[in-house]
């Protein structure tokens, strides 16, 4: 275990740091080496990236606020545009300066704006002497704005001439932003996933108060032995540690158990942890039912989750329509001929069952309207009108997704559809 | 390509249709004035009675929705401190409401919703439609318009940056929202301490409900990024989002990730299905004495059918029914005869001639009339007042009438909803129809009804008659009280049996007399011989009551089920005419346009045109003549002969001889013509051109081939 250490900075708030960020010191010291001290220019752009909940956030977050570096920290999602983004930034560096004076609203629309206000900020803030970083979280974002956006954050110390950095943090590699101009390479930095070890040891540091930390430290592991194969995320593991947690003291405020009796314990908690897995964390049931139902001790069981739900009614013609549909998307063209008129030719088996199954495999592919319609005159037994309300129908499978539109929307001659559902949809409909 | 047929466009002609409107196109204009009222009022009220029904129907719905916002964000206020709270996710609560596919209802559904949501929860409701929300900025947008009542500027959602300089206009983010938010719950504090909030239910930080109409219409990127904002923000914004859903729940996990989905906490909620909502709407406003207005039986069948196989939808039905109110007081001069009693024996007092001539020409009258005795014939036909006199009385059956069948068809439902396979429907619409259709009691299905009501067991048949007696109870019809005393006597007769039955010993000695016997030809013989005992056997009491009961109610319905046309008046207020009903609400586009091509008499009323006997009159428009002219094709049509065939009809008009006709020269006019009707019909869709031939024209309709 490495020990934080850099001149710079004080003891006791490294320390205070190193306590706050378990299983990350390395990079912690990986990014204090690179920042340097305050006054020291630091590298222009800094790329972090790791899988989701490795803490980059976190991380980034707590080693500015413990030790107090200048900042400005922007989610990108947040503000999806470029002008949003920029105006955030210069609106978090105003308010760093005067908590109490409401600034005027800025405005800046190019970045070109944006360098100028933003001198005016640091000069403004006597930011001159320190570095001030810039994190831009979710930085995968900033692709989809303006093509310049990207380049000119990578080089924004050399733009305005400041002593600024900018971080980005995002879940995907530098090879998927690099843009094909070209750009300044920033310093990769790649946070790795927590090992099982790393979870356990995090997840146990928040016991709550009423319990000895071994208690909950072998309630985690528990937890994790549970869960680690379909989940990883530190986010998701602390609320299903939080949300079950009662009832694996339940023996122990009744009073059939001791806190030792690991055993009894787990006997009690596993087979609801397993339920947990199936409903709970699939969302299938929400947290807070999870909870009632916890509170009320009664079977999880009898609370049907949402995938429950699947039947769906649907008028006489629509039903007809979506099978039509789903027919015209499976089979093959020259088997219609087979299949729905009356007087057809011998029937080849020879390739039946070959073709079925490649079929399925290879998913609905996209027919026109007339032969819909022409197969769903054939499966309905009466005489179907035409009317106004079977074409609006079809457009209402479309907005209920149960069909696709193939193609452009303007397309007014011939449009061709594509069948969404499965083929265990299309059974229950056609029950 | 999808037409649309709005039936709201008739509804809006109502409201401005003035009643000097409603005379004025109407071929028989007698009393106008008086009909358009009567049908005025008659619709508001049934109007708000269907809104009553809707309103109910909701109730136990919206109750579970504003019981779970009150729940969504007051447990987590109140134990902030605990251990538990800290260390969970904050998770948006979110409200799946499944509202099945009849997506017309749910404006209804929603515009009830926000208004109970903004009386008892919260004032900050927003409705967002995927129509509006291509973006997460359009959303954002519209939220926060509709948030904070103020309009951003929407017109210039072109520009890339569409909130310009200009100071008033406000950042679209999750910041601004939170000020905003933070100001008014602070404002609302020191303002109005005691008007709104004296209701201690209110808590001091309602939530925000944003309400998405039709989640499956949004795009996955808007939900996701819009979820994923808002998560950030949800310790300082209580957020509650409400999902309208049609299809099923299933559709949040295909249209968001598991990363965005645990965001949320998701409590699922059903309406009621759209078909007992339509049962409740037959059953109140149909099916009811209360309102004079009735439809007939192929009109109702078409309202249904549209219902059942086309869109699910109540609202469209109740539109229907508002066209039926409105065809009826339009097209039928003796429609003021449709209302109350009192009223209309007022209004019998005032007929002018001519309306006493209109109820003498009613075939039913007729019918009427030539039952009757020769002198009363005479007067009936000559004697206004006589006849008037007449018609009040009539009038009276006919209300009779309706009260005793609404209540015997009710009991008939009981009847045979009690029955295995349903042989009448399960539903009570469909006995309605069969009732209306025809004489019921003639139908195999009523033989088998009866045949199998004769088997019921005893405390079915209790059951059965005991909810009779109530339907009857409640009705108000002047015979129930006979009916209702006959059915009691029924059941305390069952009564009577009963305790008979227990004082009775419970010997049977046939079956001990059994398992004495071993021998196999004795025990055969036995069998044989309580089976003959049995057939033989005198009915016991219970089957002779049974037989008894189903007797009655047979009587009940040969006497009370008639079938509405019999009745004498019944036109005055029954709306029978299917067709002009399916023409509004169900109409065919290519029948239509065929129709207006092959016989062009029928949209234009132009003289000249009718009596056009399947020849090709020339004096047709130059597109009827090529439409028809190209139906006599095959799939391909040579354009030299189309147009050849086309100089020939249309010189024949022109009267021109023989001799200018045979010349091969076209003249340039009618060539001119000829290609105008030509593209016309190509941009109808009829017939495009063929890359095969370059001089042909392919036929695109069915018949070509």
């Amino acid at each position: 275990m490495p020990n934080l250490e850099h001149p710079a900075y004080p003891a006791a708030r490294l320390l205070q740091l190193e306590s706050l960020v378990p299983c990350r010191e390395s990079q912690v010291s990986m990014l204090l080496s690179i920042f340097g001290e305050r006054q020291h220019f630091s590298f222009p752009s800094i790329f972090i990236y790791g899988h989701t909940s490795s803490g980059k956030t976190y991380v980034m977050q707590t080693l500015l606020n413990t030790l107090q570096l200048p900042h400005v920290f922007v989610n990108c999602v947040e503000y999806f545009t470029s002008r949003l983004l920029l105006e955030e930034i210069l609106i978090q560096l105003q308010s760093r300066s005067s908590e109490t004076e409401q600034t005027s609203h800025v405005s800046c629309d190019t970045f070109n704006d944006f360098v100028r206000l933003f001198k005016q900020a640091v000069k403004s803030q006597e930011l001159q002497d320190e570095t001030l970083y810039v994190v831009l979280d979710r930085a995968e974002q900033l692709r989809e704005m303006e093509a310049n956006i990207l380049p000119a954050f990578l080089r924004l110390q050399e733009l305005t001439d400041r002593s600024v950095t900018v971080v980005l943090l995002s879940e995907i590699v530098w090879e998927l932003f690099r843009p094909t101009t070209g750009c300044f390479e920033p310093v990769t930095l790649y946070f790795p996933d927590y090992s099982i070890g790393h979870l356990q040891k995090i997840l146990s540091q928040n016991h709550p108060p009423e319990y000895s930390t071994d208690f909950y430290s072998a309630y985690i592991n528990i937890l994790l032995g549970v869960f680690y194969m379909v989940c990883r995320n530190l986010k998701e593991l602390h609320h299903l540690a939080a949300l079950n947690f009662s009832k694996y003291c339940e023996p122990v405020v009744r009073g059939e158990a001791n806190e030792r009796d690991t055993r009894k314990l787990w006997k009690n908690i596993e087979p609801h942890l397993k339920k947990a897995m199936q409903t709970v964390y699939l969302r299938e049931v929400s947290s807070s039912q999870w909870e009632r139902l916890q509170l009320d001790s009664g079977e999880p069981g009898q609370l049907k989750g949402l995938s429950a739900h699947t039947h769906v009614e649907l008028p006489y013609y629509s039903k007809f329509l979506l099978i039509a549909a789903y027919l015209a998307s499976y089979n093959p063209v020259r088997t219609d001929k087979r299949f729905f008129l009356k007087h057809h030719g011998k029937i080849r088996k020879t390739m039946k069952k070959h073709e079925k199954t490649s079929n399925h495999l290879l998913g609905p592919k996209p027919f026109p309207l007339d032969r819909l319609l022409a197969i769903l005159y054939s499966i309905v037994d009466d005489r179907v009108v035409p009317t106004a309300n079977i074409f609006s129908q079809i457009t209402s499978l479309v907005t209920l997704q149960l069909l696709s539109v193939v193609g452009h929307n303007d397309q007014l001659d011939g449009p061709r559809y594509k069948c969404t559902v499965s083929l265990d949809f299309i059974r229950a409909v056609a029950r | 390509g999808c037409f649309v047929f709005k039936p709201s466009s008739k509804k809006r002609k109502v409201v401005h249709r003035t009643v000097d409107d409603f005379k004025e196109h109407n071929s028989d204009p007698e009393d106008a004035e008086l009909r358009f009222l009567t049908c005025q009022t008659l619709w508001n009220q049934i109007k708000s009675e269907t809104q009553q029904i809707q309103e109910d129907l909701n109730k136990q719905l919206f109750d579970n929705l504003v019981d779970f916002l009150r729940r969504s964000h007051a447990e987590r206020q109140e134990k902030t401190t605990e251990w538990t709270c800290r260390m969970k996710s904050r998770e948006i609560p979110t409200a799946a409401l499944v509202l099945g596919v009849n997506v017309t209802d749910h404006d209804v559904t929603f515009r009830s919703l926000t208004e109970v949501l903004q009386n008892d929860i919260t004032p900050y409701t927003a409705l967002l439609e995927a129509k509006d929300c291509p973006g997460i900025k359009n959303l954002m947008q519209k939220l926060m318009a509709q948030l904070m009542n103020c309009s951003l500027s929407v017109d210039s959602l072109e520009d890339e940056d569409y909130v310009q300089v200009s100071q008033k206009k406000i950042r679209c983010s999750m910041t601004s929202l939170v000020n905003w938010y933070e100001a008014a719950t602070k404002v609302g504090d020191s303002e109005t301490p005691s008007k709104k909030r004296t209701t201690s239910e209110r808590c001091q930080y309602p939530p925000v409900v944003v309400i998405f109409k039709d989640m499956e219409s949004f795009t996955t990127k808007v939900l996701q990024d819009f979820i994923v904002i808002s998560s950030q923000h949800i310790h300082e914004l209580p957020l509650v989002l409400i999902f309208g859903i049609a299809t099923s729940p299933m559709i949040i996990h295909s249209l968001l990730p598991h990363s965005v989905s645990s965001l949320l906490c998701i409590e699922l909620f059903q309406s009621l299905s759209c078909t007992e909502h339509l049962s409740t709407i037959i059953d109140k406003v149909l099916l009811t004495a209360q309102f004079p207005f009735k439809l007939g039986e192929k009109v109702l069948q078409v309202l249904i059918n549209i219902f059942l196989y086309h869109d699910f939808s109540v609202h469209n039905f109740i539109k229907g029914y508002q066209l039926c109110i409105m065809e009826h007081f339009y097209s039928q001069p003796l429609s003021i005869l449709c209302c109350h009693l009192v009223d209309a024996n007022k209004r019998v007092n005032s007929l002018s001639h001519s309306q006493c001539e209109n109820i003498r020409r009613l075939p039913s009258f007729r019918r009427y009339v030539e039952s009757q005795a020769a002198e009363k014939q005479i007067a009936l036909l000559t004697e206004d007042t006589f006849l008037k006199e007449t018609v009040k009385e009539l009038l009276g059956e006919l209300l009779v009438y309706h009260e005793n069948y609404v209540s015997v068809l009710r009991c008939l439902h009981v009847f045979t909803s009690s029955l295995p396979k349903y042989p009448l429907g399960k539903q009570i619409r469909e006995l309605h129809c069969a009732c209306l259709e025809g004489q019921v009691w003639e139908t195999e299905e009523y033989q088998a009804v009866l045949q199998l009501a004769r088997m019921l067991n005893k405390s079915d048949l209790v059951t059965v008659l005991q909810q009779c007696v109530e339907i009857f109870v409640s009705s108000s019809a002047k015979e129930s009280d006979k009916t209702v005393e006959k059915l009691k006597d029924f059941l305390t007769q069952f009564q009577k049996l009963e305790e008979a039955f227990q004082e009775q010993d419970v010997s049977v000695p046939s079956q001990k007399e059994l398992q004495k016997k071993t021998d196999l030809y004795h025990l055969q013989k036995t069998l044989l011989e309580l089976k003959e005992s049995r057939r033989s056997k005198k009915m016991t009491q219970f089957e002779m009551l049974r037989l008894e009961v189903v007797d009655y109610i047979d009587s009940l319905v040969r006497n009370h089920l008639v079938p509405a046309d019999r009745r004498t008046l019944h036109e005055t207020v029954y709306f029978n005419t299917a067709s002009v009903l399916r023409e509004h609400l169900n109409a065919a586009p290519r029948i239509a346009l065929h129709t207006a091509l092959n016989n062009p008499y029928c949209y234009l009323k132009n003289q000249a045109l009718k009596g056009d006997g399947g020849g090709i009159s020339s004096k047709a428009p130059d597109i009827c003549i090529v439409y028809k002219l190209h139906l006599e094709c095959g799939r391909l049509i040579n354009l030299v002969d189309w147009l050849e065939a086309f100089s020939t009809v249309v010189m024949a008009a022109e009267g021109l001889n023989a001799d200018a006709a045979s010349s091969d020269q076209v003249d340039d006019i009618i060539h001119a013509r000829f290609i105008r009707a030509v593209s016309e019909l190509e941009l109808l869709g009829f017939i495009k051109p063929s890359k095969q031939k370059t001089d042909h024209m392919a036929r695109l309709t069915w018949g070509g081939c």
